[in-house]
């Protein structure tokens, strides 16, 4: 592979010195162009880590973890109601798109052939390009329709985000059951195992931990999503338990909210998107990483 | 094989289940097995959720056009924003969606291929891996938080660089007008937008530079090429067709991107401008969407169903034809 070439760069360094000036400056020029764009890159991240921590720890305390905004003007209040909204939205969205997905990929890998496979799988690609804004707008439409114009519960939310969901589900879990090895469909066959038994005990555990890490990138992706909540679910101050009628703030759009709707009382507002921020970034990191330990830790021993 | 075909592709739209039931102990046409009850209920089952996604997506596009379509008719009164007429609306905004997209793929392009051979050609294998996962992290911060920092931290920054620009540059047919104060143009939008959509090309970037043919990145070092003329002659020519359809995934993300175009820009209805810095600034359909929805009643809302699905159309087409690129490269490439 290429770097076994990298490797022999000392026997390169011979024939660099014939190399003519000119294309030895390019090769110089090129090589400071490249670290510099990879280090431009960085400096967003580490500019909003940076706010991130700064003004978000200024409000991580015990008050903001256990208060919501309800009645509150200026400083004080909490994010209980947002974490409490974004737990319901996020486990009615697993939900919703896992059994469907998952079954999905059992179709694509199992069962499917010819041409409903081939639209369903060109089909999860056009999903995948929704953008977030779109599936919100389908999921009013269609609550709107059941219940009328105007209607806001965390269910709608849910919706669309299931919408933006399912495909991340389906092209994992797709991918992880097509690396389980024929072998072992075919040791089962040839025990006489039926079909759904052979998927059911022998390819689906197998695939468990790919499945499972997948699932969590797709749950890290769709919780920082805002705009399709914005439209169905709304903002809201208090508490709300019920994912099937009133408003349900999720952390995100509780960050929205905080700019938005800003009081008087600017840096309270400001300290309080930024907590939310900072909560909502560690809990995305913290699920990538753990999907990564999961797909590692769990992995099917090979040997 | 053709009826198998056809048999199968049939298979959970309403076909009697008495009919279908082959006789126990009839072998399977593949694996193996028999199917029982149990079998016919799972093969049915997940073909029922191949189905759901067909609907689901028909009925995306069947409720946002039954929704969306009687705005086309709507006169002034009706429409968010005053405007006289749905195109009147949509066309500025069609606008502003794909400038502030080209825009951040210009800057995001350059970027995502140098952070891609950074780690694929010139860190230490070892830390390639690391490296990868830090720039995935871009990708994995929400939009909202984004659009915080492009509001709270980067605009401000930008603001006196604009005015140097507006005064010294002005002639620039881009950099032309009345500079923004607070440095919440679509400019500022773009870029924000770039570091979004850096990690999306540059993941692309980075798989297909790692699959350059190692033959030819040996024989150019070995005719004497430096390690850049290398990368021209050996990586680039294998790697357009990825690079392209990277840079269209990016276009389709950032397209469809909503809440840090909307916190960060500073709109005004119906314009179009190719001007960067102003004080005036065109918005995008997605944008507008999440700016209009929460107030919006009767007409207004069918409206901005209408910009819905056009925003849906213009990402589809773009989704559509990277892939069509991505699975041509793949096909090259085995």
């Amino acid at each position: 592979m290429a770097v076994i070439v990298l490797d022999r760069a000392p026997t390169l360094t011979l024939t660099t010195r014939t190399v003519r000036r000119g294309r030895r400056a390019a090769n110089t020029a090129a090589t400071w162009v490249i670290g510099v764009l990879f280090i431009l890159a960085l400096v967003p991240l580490a500019s909003l880590a940076w706010t991130a921590f700064s003004r978000g720890l200024a409000r991580f305390d015990t008050d903001f973890l256990t208060n919501s905004m309800r009645g509150v003007v200026g400083a004080g209040g909490g994010a209980l109601h947002a974490v409490l909204g974004t737990g319901l939205i996020t486990g009615a969205t697993i939900a919703l798109s896992v059994p469907v997905g998952i079954a999905a990929a059992i179709y694509l890998v199992e069962y499917g052939r010819g041409a409903f496979a081939r639209t369903v799988t060109f089909l999860v690609d056009v999903m995948t390009g929704i953008p977030s804004i779109v599936a919100g707008l389908f999921a009013y439409t269609v609550f709107s329709l059941v219940l009328g114009p105007g209607a806001r519960s965390g269910l709608a939310g849910a919706l669309a985000l299931s919408l933006l969901m399912i495909p991340n589900v389906v092209r994992t879990s797709e991918e992880m059951l097509r690396l389980v090895p024929d072998d072992l469909r075919e040791a089962a066959y040839a025990l006489g195992t039926p079909k759904y038994r052979t998927i059911g005990k022998i390819v689906l555990p197998t695939a468990m931990s790919g499945i499972v890490s997948g699932v969590m990138i797709g749950v890290a992706r769709i919780v920082g999503e805002t705009a399709p909540l914005l439209l169905v679910a709304g903002y809201s101050d208090a508490m709300n338990y019920n994912l099937f009628s009133e408003r349900m703030t999720t952390l995100p759009v509780f960050i929205y909210q905080q700019w938005k709707f800003k009081g008087t009382d600017v840096a309270a507002y400001d300290d309080r998107a930024w907590t939310a921020a900072l909560m909502l970034i560690a809990f995305v990191l913290v699920l990538n990483l753990s999907s990564r330990l999961v797909a590692r830790v769990f992995a099917p021993k090979t040997r | 094989m053709g009826t198998v075909l056809e048999d199968r592709a049939s298979v959970g739209q309403a076909s009697p289940p008495g009919l279908r039931a082959p006789t126990p102990g009839r072998p399977m046409r593949r694996g193996g097995g028999t199917e029982r009850a149990g079998d016919r209920v799972a093969r049915t089952a997940a073909t029922a959720a191949g189905a759901t996604i067909l609907v689901a997506l028909a009925g995306v596009g069947l409720f946002l056009l039954a929704r969306g379509l009687p705005a086309v008719r709507a006169g002034q009164g009706d429409l968010p924003e005053g405007a006289s007429s749905f195109w009147q609306l949509a066309g500025p905004l069609a606008f502003g969606s794909i400038w502030a997209a080209a825009l951040a793929l210009v800057f995001a392009i350059p970027v995502a291929i140098g952070v891609a051979l950074f780690i694929t050609m010139y860190a230490p294998r070892r830390f390639a891996g690391p490296l990868g996962a830090i720039v995935d992290v871009l990708a994995a911060i929400p939009s909202v938080v984004y659009g915080l920092w492009g509001l709270m931290v980067f605009a401000p920054m930008t603001a006196g660089l604009y005015g140097w620009l507006a005064t010294h540059a002005g002639w620039f047919p881009l950099f032309a007008g009345q500079p923004s104060a607070t440095g919440r143009t679509i400019l500022t939008a773009a870029l924000v937008l770039a570091v979004m959509v850096l990690p999306i090309i540059a993941a692309v970037c980075r798989e297909v530079f790692g699959q350059t043919p190692t033959l030819a990145v040996e024989a150019a070092l070995a005719l004497g090429a430096t390690k850049w003329e290398m990368i021209r002659m050996a990586v680039f020519p294998f790697a357009r067709s990825g690079i392209v359809s990277g840079a269209m995934l990016g276009l389709g993300r950032a397209l469809g991107e909503t809440m840090a175009i909307a916190m960060v820009l500073s709109p005004t209805p119906f314009l179009v401008t190719i001007r960067l810095l102003g004080n005036t600034n065109p918005n995008t359909i997605a944008a507008a969407i999440a700016q209009n929805f929460p107030e919006a009643y009767g007409m207004e809302i069918n409206a901005l169903i209408g910009l819905g699905l056009i925003l849906f159309v213009i990402t589809f087409v773009v989704n559509y034809l990277a892939r069509r690129m991505v699975a041509r490269g793949a096909r090259q490439g085995a």
